[in-house]
């Protein structure tokens, strides 16, 4: 597959990791936070911590859009799906993230009717099939997404579809970085900027890491090698003692963003003055709604949701697992009552969630593992 | 040890615990092949029916000299490139009956019908089924007819019991895996499950040149017995459900060894891959219906590789990993990247994912 | 966060010039190409795919230089190794 196998190659990761141990100085830690969650399934899914030396820790943000949806949000979106006539559309991604009365599952299973889509057009097209019922997407995901499902909005808006609205659950991934950073019990030397979000706005935005907060952050693709690459790219920077922020990923993301996408978006939603985020609490002009214009397409004007708050159980430390204090299996739930199949907080709940992805895929003594893998 | 490896240590005690069923409906989950079907069958079914031949929840019972199984099959659409319900619901169980090391005779197939139904559907089911007993070398000799109203079922249901024979001799066992042997796919993997997830048409995704991979194993695991000394076959398992990550996970765990697999090794065909990277999901979840992992002794792996490369049906053969002492029960991934990861069993289905 | 597939135009749809067909290892789906106007989009041109819309059309100079680099970092680490061997071979 072009533009994917040349960037998993092993000789490759092994020349680069040599770099990456001569810049690391003598006696100095580093940690860099991945932003996104797809480099976290990313750097699980190809093992790549193996080529890091021990100085060199990669912190897990708070970039995976299922995990930081609040347990409230999925009650409310059930109780849009068992109304009568209803059919509610997401992505696989939302199908057993718990709320406080289950998962999308456990509501298929008393009888809602809630299929999963490739793409918000295809909830669209269900809406042309189905004049008599009203077709709902539950809308998740960072800027990456947002786009495709305003575009989806002014195509039913043009097309005079009276049966399809959105759920609005997109939120934007500055405000959290900018919590994070902010965060008092924090230490980080430099991030790993989302690569797929940037596609959309740029890289801009996040100049005011290097500038006010002294930090270096690079732009990163989203196969191992690019991960790898962004990490040495923040190593030479702290080694000549700069921060700036630089784009790994000039193949798919431009420096100013995708300005059709940011105006789409910008047709169709607004900035909500404050969204909760799981493990991370309530952020200001953290998340998007659809505006007054579109009202027609806007489950929350459409249904009369409850919109009732669920607190995070007190036994999770997502919060801390989120600003990178506590690595999960440091958590003291971890793996024994919190677990992919019964997940109690936001990091177990997609495979892209920190936890998650170290107890699916990395759950296991890098010793012991040694000598079973030695060939 | 460190407090790391304390927290491991935890963890797996934390999972050989005895499974409990949390939910109070059946959801989609439980019928997916992994944690949510597992932890049914052991809480509910072994609960109830507990005895010696079923305890090891085999792909078959095998007592002496004979061997039984029995499968229900659901499949949407019931027709789809490459295959149909009927020869599924044959080779499903023939292959059941194949990975005991048994010889497959005869067949039962109970059918459930929607009211409303086209009979010339089920006519074609009907020759297909006939074809693939034909191909496979046993008789369907008993079966029933259930007809409910329509909305109560999709289409058409096939329940099929085969009955074959077996030889003791051959031991076959998923805890009989020893560390050093070989582990062998008899093919490119994730076939039917890809084929059946893009033939439902919602996800708009067309491949020109993917048909389902079932067919009956019988032949093949004959060959691959008979090239292999006695006892140097280990296991034989078809990847059906949850795929060969699941079934390799089910070995780990019942031989109390470790799986390490080369995931350059691994075949996969490129329409199954990109279909699979477009949707998030990954083919050592996704389920074959006529692909087999058999676990050879190493001294016996070339011998094994040749027989099932001279069959048809095992031509795309290949050594993908071998069996290790430590850490037990785990499967370990060497990731053409040079790292490490675990393969675990999934909780449902794969699902595709945006993120 | 977002799963972002790299996938190649085959085809703009004459009917719908918004759609693309788009292959990816073989596979195949329409893609809407509606957020990357202005950009001259032909057959054989790369894209990024995500739920069903492409983001961004993939830059084939830049993908080439970061290559490039990689590479060159790959040859700079073999010749180190060689070094190395021949001069343990030298001192042994």
């Amino acid at each position: 597959m072009r533009f994917v196998d040349e960037y998993r190659d092993a000789d490759k990761a092994r020349a680069l990791a040599a770099r990456i141990a001569a810049l690391c100085e003598p006696g100095r830690a580093y940690k860099f936070m991945e932003v996104c969650g797809g480099h976290t399934h990313t750097i699980y899914k190809h093992g790549l911590e193996d080529h890091l030396p021990s100085a060199v820790t990669l912190v897990h943000g708070p970039g995976c859009p299922v995990c930081v949806i609040p347990m409230g949000r999925v009650d409310d979106a059930i109780h849009i799906a068992e109304r009568p006539g209803v059919i509610m559309t997401s992505f696989g991604d939302m199908m057993r993230v718990p709320g406080g009365r289950g998962s999308f599952l456990d509501a298929m299973a008393r009888g809602a009717d809630i299929r999963m889509v490739y793409s918000p057009l295809d909830a669209l097209k269900i809406a042309r099939e189905h004049p008599g019922r009203q077709v709902v997407f539950m809308a998740i995901g960072f800027e990456t997404t947002a786009p495709s499902t305003a575009m989806t909005v002014l195509r039913a808006a043009a097309e005079g579809i009276g049966n399809f609205s959105v759920f609005c659950n997109h939120v934007t991934i500055i405000p959290a970085i900018k919590a994070i950073l902010d965060s008092p019990d924090l230490r980080l030397d430099g991030f790993i900027g989302p690569g797929h979000v940037s596609t959309v706005i740029g890289c801009r935005p996040y100049g005011f890491i290097a500038r006010d907060y002294g930090k270096p952050l690079v732009v990163a693709g989203f196969e191992p090698l690019d991960v790898l690459q962004s990490v040495y790219q923040n190593l030479v920077q702290l080694a000549g003692g700069r921060a700036a922020v630089e784009n790994q990923y000039a193949r798919v993301v431009p420096w100013d963003g995708n300005p059709k996408a940011l105006a789409v978006i910008n047709e169709v939603m607004e900035l909500r003055p404050h969204f909760e985020w799981r493990g991370l609490g309530f952020i200001s002009d953290s998340a998007l709604r659809v505006r007054e214009a579109y009202a027609a397409f806007d489950a929350e004007r459409i249904f009369d949701i409850p919109g009732g708050r669920v607190a995070d159980p007190k036994a999770c430390q997502c919060g801390e697992v989120l600003k990178g204090v506590l690595k999960p299996w440091e958590c003291k739930v971890f793996g024994t009552a919190c677990t992919p199949e019964t997940p109690i907080g936001t990091c177990m709940v997609s495979s892209e969630g920190a936890c998650a992805a170290y107890y699916n895929f990395g759950r296991f003594s890098r010793d012991r593992v040694k000598e079973a893998t030695r060939t | 040890m460190s407090s790391e490896e304390q927290v491991l240590e935890r963890i797996e005690r934390a999972r050989r615990r005895k499974p409990r069923v949390r939910e109070e409906l059946i959801t989609l989950a439980h019928g997916a092949g992994g944690k949510a079907t597992r932890t049914l069958i052991e809480a509910v079914f072994l609960e109830s029916f507990r005895n010696p031949l079923l305890e090891p929840l085999a792909d078959g019972a095998v007592d002496g000299g004979l061997a039984f199984t029995t499968d229900s099959y659901v499949v949407t659409p019931l027709f789809f490139p490459g295959g149909d319900i009927g020869d599924l619901a044959v080779n499903g169980t023939v292959n059941d009956l194949a990975m005991c090391g048994a010889r497959p005779a005869y067949l039962s197939a109970a059918f459930i019908l929607e009211e409303g139904f086209p009979i010339a559907d089920l006519r074609r089911i009907t020759e297909s089924m006939a074809a693939a007993a034909r191909a496979a070398g046993v008789a369907v000799v008993t079966g029933d007819t259930k007809v409910v109203q329509r909305g109560k079922a999709d289409g058409c249901y096939i329940t099929t019991a085969g009955v074959g024979m077996a030889d003791p001799a051959a031991g076959l066992s998923a805890s009989a895996a020893e560390p050093g042997d070989a582990i062998i796919v008899s093919g490119p993997i994730g076939e039917h499950g890809v084929t059946v997830m893009l033939a439902r048409g919602g996800l708009g995704i067309e491949a020109a040149d993917l048909v389902s991979d079932t067919a009956p194993l019988n032949g093949l695991t004959a060959r691959l017995l008979e090239a292999c000394d006695g006892g140097r076959v280990r296991c034989l398992r078809d990847a059906t459900r949850g795929g060969v990550a699941t079934v390799l996970n089910e070995v780990a765990g019942y031989s109390e060894v470790a799986v390490v697999l080369e995931e350059d090794a691994i075949p996969v065909r490129p329409a199954v891959r990109g279909a699979c990277e477009l949707l998030g999901i990954d083919p050592l979840y996704v389920a074959c219906e006529g692909r087999m992992i058999a676990v050879v002794d190493q001294r016996s792996a070339g011998a094994a590789l040749a027989a099932l490369r001279a069959h048809p049906l095992g031509a795309g053969a290949a050594v993908i990993g071998r069996i290790a002492e430590d850490p037990p029960g785990l499967v370990l991934l060497k990731t053409a990247f040079g790292g490490t990861r675990i393969v675990d069993v999934l909780v449902g289905d794969p699902l595709p994912r945006i993120c | 966060m977002c799963l972002g597939i790299p996938g190649e135009i085959v085809e703009i749809l004459s009917d719908r010039p918004d759609l693309a067909k788009v292959d990816v290892c073989g596979v195949r789906r329409a893609i809407n190409i509606g957020l990357l106007e202005g950009e001259a989009l032909v057959p054989g041109d790369w894209i990024l795919i995500h739920v069903g819309f492409a983001l961004s059309k993939i830059d084939e100079a830049e993908a080439k230089s970061a290559m490039d680099f990689l590479e060159s970092i790959g040859q700079a680490y073999e010749d180190e190794i060689a070094a190395l061997r021949q001069s343990m071979i030298e001192q042994g």
